[in-house]
């Protein structure tokens, strides 16, 4: 009966606008089946957990009220007084680290797996993009509470970018809208958050999830060495789709256990004339980073310390952003290749630093 | 012509006035020497003969007063002879009895005073004259303190000092030295344990325990320079400086009047004196800790009144508990508890209000504010309740939601396996 319905609905559609196209695509579409598989998923998660964001942000938009003497105000309207709101805010909150966390996971799979490679270069260029915009959507909405921890951790991370030389300094007072991280700071990241990011961040997302679609699952090396017949694949609807619909699920039954059992507290508002409260420290995924400034000394030849930190961050996101471009001889005597050392040495040096930058 | 006159005339006047004030400043001034090098201290403690006591963060030798100011003598001549000449002025330690008027050389001078600190008191010795110690002194007994028995004579530290002997937290220790020696008390036939007593009361425990400098010490209540066991009119209104409603409330009472004419010591009849205890509910009522059937028994008006009360106080009481013990369980639980917090610090405000009421001996009064009290506990308690409630509803509404996914995963899975069953044959 449902199904009658749907066909029908499609018919009409069909009729007037002529989907085949998108009909044929979605009929051969198919994904590749070997031992690797499971990280076809990672992709998707990110995002489904992006539409999560999104929902729960405009929801929590009917109620937010950007502002120095609002906003605390308003978000802890929302978790105490809103129905559902403490669940809605719980849920933007968690979902946002569990984004980055899904996000990142998808990159470096990408980049052990060569996904990256010819023909898919631009992929990996908007995903880095992507990666890039969900960070600034993770540091702009930290802020929007408004309160203490929020407050200062916005104040460290700007005064980081106004280490750069040149554009440094004025990057950070447009940042901050000011000299310092004040009311106007609030109502710029807001807007941000809200209207800018979402805007930017949608071009790249669309560009990124149209080059999956065009250019298909990529095949790792060992799948294409196969002989035709014993490649496996699935189709993608509605084989794949359902499968990620089951991870979909469940990753959203722990998003909400995680906002019922380990809410997010509020703490208190923000005030500039406080001292700054014991354990400031930007969100998780900034902490690698953040700990790796802290342990540098103060100068390195003639340079600043935290100057020449924050340039390298910059340079090595800058190359990794243009990793598909890099061409790395093979060498066949090694065990792991050079690149996916490279990657084992990265993914290393952000874990241990993220642990210290939590134990210090 | 005769404009100009009037004109010089006003500015002779003036500047004379001035010129005037000036002289008789510095000739007040006379007696603080602080010379630029003092012999009498270099000497002395190139000898190794500086007063026992002596220190290096005496106020006195802070602010550069040199020793002659208080003893005489020269302190600019290095010759023993010269400098501690009688004719220079020496006086040496001065005598037991002599010791206020030495101090008040300068002390009662507001003249030399007002030069340290512009709003300094100089009516210390006037005052002590006023108090037992002063009278006592006067009267020839050596034993009495005098203003070195407290401040020490070399080793004065100005009272917000935590060093000095005065400071709020060693006053009792001080006031000990003499009054917790009971060979001396007896000649006075007073007791000696009032530090003792003082530091398990209510007042002792907020002072030396908890080092709450808002607290009383001996001088609070009994006054320092002019110190004088209140009497029995005037100790409701020692209580009073502090505790300013209980006095106004007792004293508009009938009871006031009835103490008086009983000789009974206003707060200190129920509350006692160094071992003021904190106030217990029991105090009040008719139960074995009453004080109220000390003089009332069954069958009397304030029998009848006392029994109210306790029994308003205690419902009060019982009430606030409830939901006290409520809003910790939603605190626990971490559910919003502001508003509950809010309303329960005005129950515990009309409690204590409640409390102070009891002195106006006043059933209808006392009955009206803790109706006030329970109104706001039950609204608390019932609040907190609904919290309470929203935790497991929020609980059990994440156990059906998970029960509906895990349904929904099931006929995912199935599918799946189905159509991979399909595909495969």
């Amino acid at each position: 009966m449902t199904g009658n319905f749907g066909n029908k609905i499609i018919s009409w559609i069909d009729e007037r606008y002529d989907i085949s196209p998108l009909k044929n695509m979605l009929k051969h579409k198919k994904v590749p089946v070997h031992k690797h598989s499971m990280w076809y998923y990672m992709g998707g998660v990110t995002l489904f957990l992006f539409v999560v964001q999104l929902l729960t942000g405009i929801l929590l938009l009917l109620y937010y009220r950007p502002g120095e003497d609002n906003a605390y105000e308003s978000v802890r309207f929302i978790v105490t007084e809103v129905r559902f709101g403490w669940l809605i805010r719980n849920v933007h909150s968690w979902s946002a680290n569990l984004l980055v966390l899904f996000a990142f996971i998808h990159m470096f799979s990408v980049f052990f797996s060569k996904a990256y490679e010819k023909p898919r270069e631009l992929t990996w260029v908007t995903g880095f993009i992507v990666l890039v915009f969900t960070l600034a959507f993770g540091f702009s909405g930290y802020l929007l509470p408004w309160n203490e921890l929020a407050y200062f951790a916005t104040k460290v991370g700007t005064d980081i970018v106004g280490v750069v030389p040149v554009i440094g300094e004025p990057l950070k007072i447009f940042l901050r809208g000011g000299e310092d991280v004040t009311g106007a700071t609030l109502s710029r990241f807001f807007g941000i958050h809200v209207a800018i990011l979402p805007a930017i961040f949608t071009v790249f997302l669309t560009l990124h999830l149209l080059f999956i679609q065009r250019q298909g699952m990529h095949e790792p090396e060992h799948f294409k060495n196969l002989p035709e017949e014993k490649k496996k694949y699935i189709p993608f609807f509605p084989d794949f789709a359902l499968k990620d619909l089951l991870l979909w699920v469940i990753v959203f039954n722990v998003l909400i256990f995680l906002a019922l059992y380990f809410p997010w507290e509020l703490g208190n508002k923000a005030d500039a004339f406080a001292a700054a409260p014991a354990g400031i420290r930007p969100e998780w995924y900034f902490m690698f980073m953040f700990q790796s400034l802290k342990l540098l000394p103060a100068h390195i030849l003639f340079l600043e310390g935290e100057l020449l930190g924050v340039l390298f961050f910059g340079a090595a996101g800058f190359v990794w952003m243009l990793v598909p471009y890099i061409k790395v001889k093979h060498r066949p005597n090694w065990k792991i290749q050079p690149l996916t050392l490279i990657g084992i040495i990265i993914v290393a040096f952000i874990v241990i630093m993220t642990v210290i930058g939590y134990l210090v | 012509m005769r404009t100009r006159f009037f004109h010089v005339l006003i500015y002779f006047i003036t500047i004379s006035f001035l010129f005037g004030v000036n002289v008789s400043a510095q000739k007040e001034n006379k007696t603080i020497q602080s010379p630029k090098e003092d012999h009498c201290y270099s000497c002395h403690k190139e000898n190794d003969n500086l007063p026992k006591d002596f220190s290096e963060n005496d106020i006195h030798h802070h602010a550069n007063i040199s020793c002659s100011s208080c003893h005489g003598g020269d302190p600019t001549s290095g010759d023993q002879e010269i400098a501690m000449s009688p004719s220079k002025g020496f006086v040496g330690a001065p005598k037991h009895k002599d010791i206020p008027k030495f101090c008040g050389k300068c002390h009662s001078n507001i003249n030399i005073m007002r030069v340290f600190q512009p709003r300094i008191a100089t009516d210390q010795v006037e005052q002590y004259y006023t108090s037992i110690h002063g009278k006592k002194l006067l009267a020839g007994d050596g034993n009495v303190a005098e203003c070195a028995s407290c401040h020490s004579a070399h080793a004065i530290l100005p009272a917000k000092d935590p060093r000095s002997t005065v400071y709020a937290l060693n006053v009792p220790g001080t006031c000990n030295k003499c009054h917790g020696n009971s060979e001396l008390m007896k000649k006075y036939n007073l007791p000696s344990n009032q530090l003792e007593e003082y530091s398990k009361s209510v007042h002792g425990v907020a002072l030396l325990k908890m080092k709450d400098l808002g607290a009383p010490a001996c001088n609070d209540c009994h006054g320092n320079h002019g110190a004088m066991p209140p009497g029995v009119t005037s100790i409701s209104h020692v209580c009073g400086t502090c505790h300013v409603s209980n006095m106004e409330y007792f004293n508009s009472t009938g009871m006031a009047k009835a103490f008086e004419e009983q000789d009974f010591h206003g707060c200190e009849q129920c509350h006692g004196n160094h071992a003021v205890l904190k106030p217990t509910d029991e105090m009040i009522g008719v139960g074995k800790d009453s004080k109220c059937v000390d003089c009332h028994s069954s069958g009397d008006e304030g029998y009848a009144v006392a029994e109210k009360i306790y029994s308003s106080l205690t419902n009060l009481k019982n009430q606030f508990s409830l939901a006290d013990a409520k809003y910790l369980e939603v605190k626990k639980k971490g559910m919003n508890d502001v508003e509950i917090g809010f309303l329960l610090q005005d129950a515990k405000q009309a409690l204590i209000q409640s409390r102070t009421l009891i002195h106006t001996f006043d059933s209808t009064k006392v009955g009206a504010k803790t109706k006030d009290g329970i109104e706001i506990s039950n609204k608390a308690a019932l609040l907190a309740q609904k919290e309470i409630d929203e935790y497991y509803t929020r609980r059990n509404g994440f156990a059906v939601a998970t029960l509906v996914f895990l349904l929904v995963v099931i006929v995912l899975y199935f599918k799946i396996k189905d159509k991979e069953k399909k595909a495969n044959k």
